[in-house]
């Protein structure tokens, strides 16, 4: 363990109590360099290099690699089969209409409970409950939107027996985009209410009651003071929504199995046959993948360094 | 003025509807295993399967083994990057932003390619070794919101005072750590903590990938042979989401907060 005498010197600048006695006291050290914080930093450095960075290299060194080794651009040509393209297309398709959907919907559900003058209970009662389904994703969630929309699931059942409306009929699958799409909504929605949530809070009331002082209406309230004050945090909002529902596969694989072609379900076979398999295009198509997660993000971070002047 | 309008109302029980609506139906659903009854043998047969209890059981072990070198790597590194590296925290918070970035199943992908039973370090060979693969998935999942814990629980008290203190009255640097600050942020830690839980109790792909019994893949193993079970198990899976929230709710009460206020 650490054996040193932990100094008090900071970067952030003088010591404040009794400065000089202790500096004294303290043995002197290789400026930068301390045991107690190498031991401190070592953990996190050990794992980050082992468990995010190494495994990351190597995929996209072996993305890069034909079969002998030689360096090649073949797999991500390869990547351009119909099949795989489909893959693709199906996937941004349901992540755009969740992500889209899910932050108009939650910003709606936002500015409900905090604007509309709901009890206040209300509120508290949305947020802790968008914490939960935020989080209940998965297989789980699979089952649930099952029970309820599947072929023999309450709510189908009910409008057929109840309302003579059969929704299988009419063309909805939950096995498919739509029926995919609302079960995202699931835990889309809530993780715009708390993403979004601080920043609704931010629209102060003095703006809307100065807006109103200069004869505003509230549509130009919201045209010109409130979207335009939003709409950085509504985008960089969407694009996190989009990598969150881009990446997930368990709620897909339990409702379909392995029969709708999006990409992670695609990604999830070929690892699984991955012996028989080219090395490089599974590790193509998992750069394909992090390449728009990646590019999602960016967008949030850079999207949010912008919105958060406005929010203090 | 005090009243709601209509509006937010409208929009309240629309929400409200859509949310709790596959609840109630999944409720509904779990209790008709039996002909013209409701009753809540499918439960009993969940509760009964010595599978769901062994596969539970090993989730939650993972769980916690995750929650613990979670906080061993989180919690030295984030403490040292704010009282002595400031300049260093951009790089660690990119660090622990990644998970969100790299997909899961990728994540796992990579790990199945350098840890593999002809590679260099075989992890995959063992039982043990592919459960500390997995565990080590799941710290890397929980990264993001282990650190933003951790981080947030050291601004809510004064680090460098306490530090000072210390070393004046001769603690070593481990003694700080885990008797001094570890204490003071255990509040925040133990939230990071039970969403990490929340995370890993029912994940799905990496285990499944990993060939490990988890309460994930169980549930999909039942999801694909069984009708009324399933039901039952997404309310078993919701409650306990619902647990590790609402644990994380009433811990925030009891947050000590011992940073000045300038």
């Amino acid at each position: 363990m650490a054996t040193l005498p932990a100094t008090a010197e900071t970067t952030a600048g003088p010591v404040k109590t009794g400065p000089a006695p202790l500096r004294t006291r303290l043995r002197a050290l290789p400026a930068g360099l301390r045991l107690g914080d190498l031991l401190a930093v070592a953990p996190f450095v050990l794992f980050a290099v082992m468990f995010l960075l190494l495994p990351m290299s190597y995929l996209v060194v072996q993305a890069f690699q034909a079969p002998d080794g030689s360096p090649t651009l073949e797999n991500f040509a390869s990547l351009f089969t119909p099949k795989t393209l489909d893959s693709f297309a199906i996937s941004i398709r349901v992540s755009g209409a969740s992500a889209i959907l899910g932050a108009l919907i939650g910003l709606m559900i936002a500015l409900a409970v905090i604007r509309g003058r709901l009890p206040s209970g209300v509120r508290a009662a949305v947020m802790t409950f968008s914490g939960v389904a935020s989080n209940f994703a998965g297989i789980p969630l699979a089952f649930a939107f099952l029970a309820t929309l599947g072929r023999l699931g309450l709510v189908t059942v009910i409008l057929k027996t109840v309302f003579g409306i059969d929704i299988y009929r009419a063309g909805f699958n939950l096995l498919s985009f739509w029926g995919l799409t609302l079960t995202y909504l699931y835990f889309q929605i809530p993780l715009m209410v708390l993403i979004i949530a601080p920043a609704v809070d931010g629209l102060k009331r003095e703006w809307s009651e100065a807006a109103a002082t200069l004869g505003a209406s509230n549509w130009q309230f919201w045209r010109y003071v409130g979207l335009p004050v939003l709409w950085p945090n509504l985008l960089g909002t969407v694009s996190l929504l989009f990598a969150n529902a881009f990446g997930a596969i368990a709620t897909a694989y339990a409702l379909t199995g392995s029969t709708l072609n999006i990409v992670p379900v695609l990604l999830y076979a070929q690892i699984q046959g991955d012996v028989l398999g080219n090395r490089g295009l599974g590790a193509a198509l998992a750069l394909g993948m992090v390449a728009i997660t990646a590019l999602a993000n960016v967008i949030y971070l850079v999207v949010r360094t912008r919105a958060e002047r406005w929010l203090k | 003025m005090k009243r709601g309008k209509p509006w937010a109302w409208i929009v309240f029980i629309l929400g409200a509807s859509y949310f709790l609506l596959p609840l109630l139906a999944t409720f509904n659903f779990s209790l008709r295993i039996r002909k013209d009854q409701l009753t809540f043998d499918a439960y009993a047969n969940v509760f009964a399967d010595p599978r769901f209890q062994a596969t539970l059981g090993y989730s939650l072990l993972i769980g916690v083994c995750t929650i613990l070198v979670g906080i061993l790597i989180v919690v030295p590194a984030a403490y040292y990057v704010r009282l002595r590296a400031p300049r260093l925290r951009p790089i660690i918070e990119f660090i622990t932003l990644l998970p969100l970035i790299i997909p899961a199943i990728v994540l796992v992908f990579g790990y199945i390619r350098l840890y593999n039973s002809s590679s260099l370090l075989p992890m995959t060979n063992s039982f043990f070794g592919t459960g500390l693969l997995l565990t080590c998935a799941y710290v890397a999942l929980g990264l993001p919101y282990m650190y933003r814990a951790v981080d947030t629980g050291l601004r809510t008290i004064d680090v460098q005072t306490l530090t000072e203190a210390a070393t004046i009255l001769g603690a070593s640097q481990a003694t700080i750590l885990t008797k001094i600050i570890f204490p003071n942020i255990i509040v925040a830690v133990l939230s990071g903590a039970f969403l990490t839980l929340a995370i890993v109790v029912g994940e799905f792909t990496i285990a499944s990938l990993l060939n490990q019994p988890t309460f994930g893949v169980y549930m999909q193993n039942v999801g694909a042979n069984r009708a009324f079970e399933p039901a039952a198990l997404a309310i078993i899976a919701f409650l306990l989401t619902w647990g590790a929230m609402g644990m994380i709710q009433l811990l925030a009460r009891f947050a000590p907060k011992t940073a000045r206020e300038d």
